[in-house]
């Protein structure tokens, strides 16, 4: 009897993993609260829509937690199948040859089309080699917008600025009005990285680091980032521009309580800000320069990419190819756009959210997306710079600098492009 | 008179007792520490892919590094006046609290509690006194003039900090000091009493000879907190920003290590640090010591 009993158990057992037998493949990203449980929403869309593969999606805390986490897994050989790696970190996980599986060669291999032109044109290049071909496949992506405190402009009588010059004509006024009139939060990506892209002015030599890690230099010194920072201090000192500190929260803030007429942050705050805000806004395109030759170019993505990670049996990969295919695919990219307020990646997502009304019924939510969409420069496709969290965290420190002024502008970029260039020089080493 | 030994059948046995100890010191410490100062020598991809061996250019490179000597000089800094004010508040309080004699446990409970803070939570909380929107302390600054800006201003962040560092490491030295103030024999007090009218003065000449065991331990204590246990205070406080902030030498390690995923610079520097702890603390056995006496 009860090895009757125990048989059937064993049999009932064996037909039950038959029926799951489910290729398990796991997923480490850096995102936390709301956008956290959107990627469990979305792994459960991904695990519910087929019976081959069973996705785990594990939160590592932040962008950098989760790249650090990511590397030491890969040396120690026990490697997610996908690692999300944020803007900053590209070059390093591009550069290391070998770590990764680029997407679109996965994406080949299991049988799938794969069209670079369906994605929009400021998503398109960032995380793909020099020869265009997608290494990393894009996911949360982002682009720096210009939110407009919408009574603030109206108490003032002025319009929103399309151009940095526009911005010099109404500030007074705005500040007349009671308005602290501009502040922003991150100045490496909003007045550096992305001042590069907008104004289409060349961030580093061997095309902005894509073609070669050796030999890589910054060209910060430029005199046209220079008249940007410039013009930052002068306003700062006029009491146009407000900065209070490298955390973006503690900027954001002025703008949410409605001190601030204008604030510069990501297309990807746009969910936040609808509940936080106590003011109606609205927002614009980041200006750019108008006495800037070629300026006005869209600005590349920010936000992160999935990566592929190698080591991984064919079958894994194969599940890591379906995921992509149902990640970009229209539906679930105007879910995601929708609940997160990142931008849609793909142009057939954005003709869906379009063509739902989604635009009509919140503007907002278009203008990060209709910024990727202007027209490219030879500038504006992004940059791979090796060490790049650490070159950050240099600017981070000299902008502070000026703005106390502890340093002068021209002192400040000359250092960043020291110090920078030496840690390009360290990291063509380790990749060489 | 003979010492006291303990007997063992067995030679072994003794090491037998020691090995889980040992094991463990092993693999926590010494393992990491051999494979810190083997990678410090050698430039790596952060996957591990490939490592150059560089000799000692990721020292030399930490050493010329302007940035680095600046967080040295502030690392020192703060050492410096985090040692100092923790243990002459905690030792103050400690003296005070000694010399209650109504309502002694409760004055007691209330400033060890603090103790049980995990030092994120005391940066949090740190913080929340230091905010530039919200902050009381900065409320009270701005009576007085000074418009404190943590974040922002690197003075103002340092002074945010030590206050910080300080008040979450009174507790540790409060306690300590006073049980060693309540292990002072009575005679020995009344005699003192007898001898000597100024309270000041018997404290100087009496009491605090016979505190020195327990202040040498604590000077010690309170110099590697500060140099490593401020870590989750100076995290919350510059929120993963260095930026124009102060910060310290474990900071930095962290940073370049972790957040910048320089392997080998990280290594050197965790080296250099381990040398600078493995100094201060030969440094304060043989010059410091000599004044303590045990007995």
């Amino acid at each position: 009897m009860l090895k009757t009993i125990s048989l059937a158990a064993l049999a009932l057992a064996f037909s039950t993993t038959a029926s799951f037998a489910a290729t398990n493949i796991t997923w480490w990203h850096g995102m936390a609260g709301r956008n956290g449980e959107v990627i469990n929403e979305v792994a459960q869309k991904f695990n519910a829509s087929q019976s081959a593969c069973a996705l785990t999606p594990v939160s590592k805390g932040t962008y950098e937690e989760a790249l650090a986490s990511g590397i030491a897994a890969f040396r120690s050989g026990e490697q997610p199948n996908i690692l999300q790696v944020f803007d900053a970190g590209a070059a390093t996980i591009i550069n290391a040859k070998g770590a990764v599986i680029p997407a679109e060669d996965l994406i080949n291999k299991a049988g799938y089309n794969f069209d670079r032109n369906a994605f929009i044109d400021g998503v398109r290049y960032f995380y793909a080699d020099a020869e265009g071909k997608f290494v990393g496949m894009p996911f949360n992506s982002s682009a720096p917008i210009m939110y407009i405190n919408d009574e603030a402009l109206k108490k003032a009588g002025v319009e929103a600025p399309k151009t940095w010059e526009e911005f010099e004509a109404i500030a007074p006024k705005l500040k007349g009005a009671g308005f602290i009139p501009l502040v922003q939060s991150q100045l490496t990506w909003q007045f550096t990285e992305n001042f590069f892209s907008r104004n289409n002015v060349q961030f580093a030599t061997n095309n902005n680091g894509y073609d070669s890690v050796v030999d890589t230099k910054l060209n910060v010194t430029d005199p046209n980032l220079e008249m940007m920072f410039e013009k930052l201090k002068a306003w700062k000192d006029q009491g146009h521009f407000a900065f209070y500190g490298a955390g973006w929260n503690d900027n954001q803030k002025v703008f949410e309580e409605g001190k601030a007429a204008l604030w510069i942050g990501s297309s990807g705050s746009f969910g936040g800000l609808q509940k936080t805000a106590q003011m109606p806004f609205s927002a614009t395109f980041l200006p750019y320069w108008g006495s800037i030759k070629g300026a006005g170019t869209n600005s590349f993505i920010g936000g992160a990419a999935l990566f592929a990670m190698s080591g991984k049996s064919d079958e894994e990969n194969k599940c890591v190819a379906r995921f992509f295919q149902f990640l970009t695919s229209p539906e679930i990219q105007y879910f995601y756009h929708k609940s997160t307020g990142y931008v849609a990646i793909t142009k057939a997502a954005y003709e869906l959210a379009e063509k739902d009304g989604y635009y009509k019924e919140k503007p907002v939510a278009e203008v990060g997306i209709k910024q990727l969409l202007l027209p490219a420069g030879e500038w504006s496709k992004g940059y791979r710079l090796g060490f790049y969290p650490q070159i950050r965290e240099i600017m981070e420190r000299e902008y502070g600098r000026i703005f106390s002024g502890e340093t002068t502008v021209k002192d400040a970029l000359e250092t960043i492009e020291n110090e920078g260039n030496e840690l390009l020089a360290r990291f063509a080493k380790t990749a060489g | 008179m003979a010492a006291k030994r303990v007997q063992f059948s067995s030679p072994f046995l003794p090491y037998l007792f020691l090995a889980p100890q040992l094991a463990i010191i092993f693999v926590f410490f010494y393992w990491p520490s051999i494979q810190a100062i083997q990678s410090s020598f050698y430039l790596e991809d952060p996957f591990g892919f490939g490592a150059t061996f560089v000799g000692m250019s990721n020292y030399t490179d930490v050493l010329k590094s302007s940035e680095y000597l600046g967080i040295a000089r502030f690392t020192a800094i703060f050492t410096a006046l985090v040692t100092f004010f923790a243990l002459s508040i905690g030792l103050l309080l400690a003296v005070k609290a000694d010399g209650v004699i109504r309502g002694n446990s409760a004055y007691k409970t209330l400033l060890i509690w603090v103790y049980a803070i995990a030092p994120p939570v005391a940066g949090l909380i740190g913080m929340m006194f230091f905010d530039q929107h919200i902050g009381p302390i900065v409320e009270l600054a701005r009576w007085f003039g000074w418009d404190i800006k943590v974040g922002l201003d690197y003075f103002d962040t340092a002074f945010a900090m030590i206050v910080v560092s300080v008040w979450k490491q009174i507790p540790y030295n409060f306690i300590f000091f006073l049980s060693g103030l309540q292990g002072i024999p009575v005679s020995v007090r009344e005699a003192a009493a007898i001898d000597c009218r100024s309270g000041l003065r018997r404290f100087w000449t009496v009491i605090l000879p016979l505190l020195a065991p327990t202040a040498f331990f604590l000077l010690i204590i309170n110099v590697t907190y500060a140099l490593f246990d401020t870590f989750g205070i100076i995290d919350v406080m510059v929120k993963d920003k260095a930026a124009n902030n102060p910060i310290t030498l474990v900071y930095k390690v962290y940073m370049d290590g972790f957040r910048g995923n320089d392997l080998g610079g990280s290594s050197a520097q965790s080296v250099i640090l381990m040398i600078i702890v493995f100094v201060l603390t030969v440094f304060q056995f043989r010059l410091i010591e000599r004044r303590v006496h045990y007995n």
